[in-house]
């Protein structure tokens, strides 16, 4: 399956600009569907970036993030070449996984 | 002394815990990972507070002061409460973890990141808004909270449908 993680990682030297797009519902539990009744959560709710063994960013989400969520950080430490590994975890227990190269 | 007994007997038993989970293979990895893994826990309370002075106490455990060093980018008018990019950078040093708060949303906290020793103080998101609200972000820096405030007009609510 492909992974719902789209992730641009581009070295400028010193920092690595990241920039990710996540495929996921992102239902905060409020909102009601065609039917009247609530849509029950469902969102990513921890989305860690690592690089080299080492966490570079944690992002703790709620109910609250957009649908199909961006984000975008940047970190020094890295070089073009090297490769990040991404990964989420939802209120319902599914997770992904991938990696970019840092290009 | 009682004190002293009754924690110690805590933290054997805790320890006593573990190493069964250890010896039954529920947990994966060794005590000291999990300890320091610990501060990475997922902050279920804050998000479950509706307030944003409870999610701020359930997450930090002390209240924000305002800021001109924490810059918020964040619309005037958002036609679409449902896709709001908000984003932020700080010129504070010490850095540790920046979050995203809106007032009148059913839970205030949205997201809340963060900022290991290499990474930069500043981050780009979308966020969800019921209607009309302030946004605000707590960065917190050297153990301090600072906080900016933006009210952001929405047309369209973003939790409503």
């Amino acid at each position: 399956m492909a992974s719902t993680i789209r992730v641009r990682a581009t070295s400028s030297g010193e920092t690595t600009e990241v920039q990710a797009l996540i495929q996921h519902p992102m239902d905060s539990g409020f909102v009601k569907d065609s039917k009247g009744e609530l849509i029950p959560a469902h969102f990513i709710q921890q989305l860690t970036f690592e690089h080299d063994g080492k966490k570079v960013f944690t992002a703790d989400w709620g109910g609250g993030v957009s649908k199909d969520p961006y984000v975008k950080f940047a970190f020094k430490g890295a070089k073009k070449g090297d490769e990040l590994k991404i990964s989420w975890v939802d209120n319902k227990g599914a997770t992904d996984t991938t990696t970019a190269k840092i290009q | 002394m009682e004190n002293d007994f009754s924690a110690t007997r805590r933290l054997i038993l805790q320890g006593a815990g573990v190493l069964t989970l250890i010896g039954l293979g529920i947990v994966p990895f060794d005590v000291t990972k999990a300890l320091a893994a610990a501060n990475d826990k997922y902050p279920e309370e804050a998000f479950k507070a509706k307030s944003e002075a409870d999610a701020i106490k359930a997450l930090y455990g002390k209240t924000p002061e305002p800021s001109d060093k924490v810059k918020m980018d964040a619309p005037e008018i958002a036609e679409n409460g449902a896709v709001v990019p908000i984003s932020v950078t700080t010129t504070l040093s010490d850095v540790t973890s920046i979050s995203f708060l809106v007032s009148e949303n059913p839970v205030a906290l949205v997201a809340s990141y963060k900022i290991p020793a290499g990474t930069l103080p500043s981050v780009s998101n979308r966020i969800k808004m019921a209607r009309t609200s302030n946004v605000v972000v707590v960065v917190e820096a050297g153990g301090k909270l600072y906080s900016a405030n933006k009210e952001v007009k929405v047309t369209v609510g973003g939790c409503g449908g």
